[in-house]
């Protein structure tokens, strides 16, 4: 197998969508680091799943071009998608097959996946989704938690260099939505790259190790976790009555503070900026300032991803 | 394809028609003898002519019906059930679907034929007397050269078959919507045929792909006239060539939105 290119197993270059006058994907170059959990954020229409089917050769690309695992697609489609277990916009089954022959069936397309192994393989990709005692049902009998299942099931039928999931908790309960978690977590142990996709940041957040948030077809931030936490600055918060010393002692310690008066005490912030967190403290009990609270925030990844793709159930167009 | 309810509930009307001649013709027959239609008439005298007279009546709507059902519903049904992007990511390769599923389609179409002529020997053979069959020629021929004949008319009826399915494969490229394939490819088959019944477009007659379809009685005759059998076949192949084109053509480079 060829190198990933510059250890990338996704990267795109002014990868761009157009469905008639409408800009589905507008010009987005994605890096997806070999080995990471990266988080696909972006509310609904944003353009995730349209980016997804250019990434797995099932759309082609109006403009730009994407490399998947070193190799240009849609060109290399035949080479790079052996390697590459997907969840694309919900499961798709035949509901008058049994899960198990449902997954034969799609095993069975790929050339490459060994005729010998197939049973053992879907047992325990079955196994692994918690559909092990339901392999043999219709999957018309299935709830729509299970056909979700059956479909991360198709994902992990053969050992896996990339797995995309497009919003793979869509359907499932909160114990189904951990359980998700919890296999994307046993899988980069295996080194698989996850390439996840969801309008849920807090779904995700936990398990991430890179992500990127799209908003109305741009990309508009993109890169590690911290990287992204640390795009806005972290803050220190005094809860103390002595707002006025404070605000001096501050002031000695290079802080611009800001001071918001509550009922019996007042609240005193300030951007931390290059200033240690841990010398505030000390400075403030030598000045004799009364403290009642005490903390440095990071601003949440949620706060980014709210000011970047706006708030509210209205979807962009 | 084989494992859906559905398919088997085609083959299994396609096996009534025959079942259903020979107990029409048995119960009417009862009654008065040496009447009907020439043809019909054969059956009671002997029952090898099931299997034909009822191959005349399928074939201009029952067998097109069946083969739109399955030719249409290829590509279209994946994508109207959500499989066919998964197909495609397993990767099962664009061309290679195509090639698979045009097979199926063929499988079925040899399927129905072979259904229509066993049905109709086994019904024959249980409710009429059998015996040297008398062809259409006046000829006459052994109970094994007639049987072998059967098989023959079955890969007629087959061939005859196989432009309609390639024009279904490449109508369901167009659409996510099975059944609006499904109709469009029957619609086809009765087009072609009213088409065939216009004598103002003679000059078309002989490039509509249902223009053989009835000349399988050509093999009823001694000896055999294989003219029809050979025209057919180069029709039926060049409507696989060209409709074959157009779904690789319309499907390859397709994006998959469904
Ligand atoms: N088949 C299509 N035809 C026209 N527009 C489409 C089609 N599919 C998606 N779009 C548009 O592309 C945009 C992005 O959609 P999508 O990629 O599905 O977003 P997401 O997966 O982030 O919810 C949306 O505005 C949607 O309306
Ligand atoms: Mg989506």
């Amino acid at each position: 197998m060829t190198r990933d290119a510059g250890g990338m197993a996704i990267e795109t270059a002014g990868l761009t969508k157009r469905f008639g006058s409408q800009v589905a994907v507008n010009s987005v170059d994605l890096s997806v680091p070999s080995g990471s959990v990266f988080g696909f954020l972006g509310p609904n229409g944003s353009g995730k799943t349209t980016t997804i089917r250019m990434l797995l050769g099932l759309v082609t690309a109006t403009s730009g071009r994407a490399t998947v695992l070193g190799h240009d697609m849609p060109g290399n489609a035949l080479a790079v998608l052996p390697e590459v277990g997907a969840l694309v916009e919900g499961p798709g089954f035949y509901p008058f097959l049994s899960g198990a022959a449902n997954l034969h069936r799609l095993d069975g397309a790929d050339r490459l996946a060994p005729s010998a192994t197939r049973s053992a393989r879907v047992e325990t990709a079955l196994e692994r989704v918690g559909l092990g005692g339901v392999g043999n049902k219709k999957v018309k009998a299935y709830s729509l938690g299970m056909k979700q299942r059956l479909g991360l099931a198709n994902a992990l039928l053969s050992p896996r260099r990339l797995i995309v999931l497009d919003e793979p908790t869509n359907g499932l309960d909160p114990q189904g939505t951990r359980e998700v978690r919890s296999l994307v977590r046993s899988l980069t142990e295996e080194g698989t790259t996850v390439f996840v996709s969801s309008h849920l940041l807090a779904e995700i957040e936990q398990i991430c190790t890179h992500a990127a948030i799209m908003s109305v077809g741009n990309l508009v931030a993109q890169g590690t976790i911290e990287d992204l936490r640390s795009v806005g600055a972290p803050t220190v918060t005094v809860s103390t009555p002595d707002a006025a010393e404070t605000a001096s002692v501050f002031a000695t310690l290079g802080l611009a503070a800001e001071i918001t008066h509550t009922d019996d005490a007042a609240v005193v912030t300030a951007q931390l900026g290059t200033v240690d967190p841990d010398a505030i403290v000390p400075a403030l009990i030598a000045a004799n300032v009364r403290i009642r609270g005490f903390s440095v925030l990071r601003p949440s990844l949620e706060d980014l991803f709210v000011q970047l793709t706006g708030e509210g159930f209205d979807i962009v167009q | 394809m084989f494992r859906r309810r559905r398919t088997l509930a085609m083959l299994g009307a396609v096996a009534l028609i025959p079942i259903l001649i020979a107990i029409a013709v048995r119960v009417s027959s009862s009654r008065a003898t040496g009447r009907g239609p020439a043809f019909l008439d054969q059956i009671s005298q002997n029952g090898l002519f099931v299997s034909f007279v009822a191959m005349v009546v399928a074939i201009p709507l029952f067998l097109p019906l069946t083969v739109g059902v399955v030719a249409g519903d290829t590509i279209a049904g994946e994508a109207g059930g959500g499989t066919l992007r998964y197909l495609l990511v397993a990767p099962a390769g664009r061309v290679r679907l195509l090639v698979v599923k045009y097979l199926g389609s063929a499988v079925f179409c040899v399927a129905a034929s072979l259904t229509v002529i066993v049905f109709g020997t086994l019904i024959g053979v249980i409710l009429f007397p059998t015996g040297p069959v008398t062809l259409l020629s006046g000829d006459t021929v052994s109970v094994g050269e007639s049987l072998l004949r059967s098989l023959l008319v079955a890969s007629y009826v087959t061939i005859s078959l196989l432009g309609l399915s390639m024009i279904g494969l490449f109508i369901s490229t167009l659409t996510d919507v099975p059944v609006g394939s499904m109709a469009a490819t029957v619609v086809m088959a009765v087009a072609s045929q009213v088409l065939d019944q216009l004598p103002q477009l003679d000059w078309l007659h002989p490039f509509l792909f249902s223009h053989y379809w009835l000349s399988f009685a050509d093999l009823l005759r001694q000896p055999i006239s294989w003219d029809s059998y050979g025209s057919n076949a180069i029709l039926q192949g060049a409507y696989m060539v060209i409709f074959g084109a157009l779904a690789y053509g319309r499907f390859s480079a397709k994006d998959i939105l469904s």
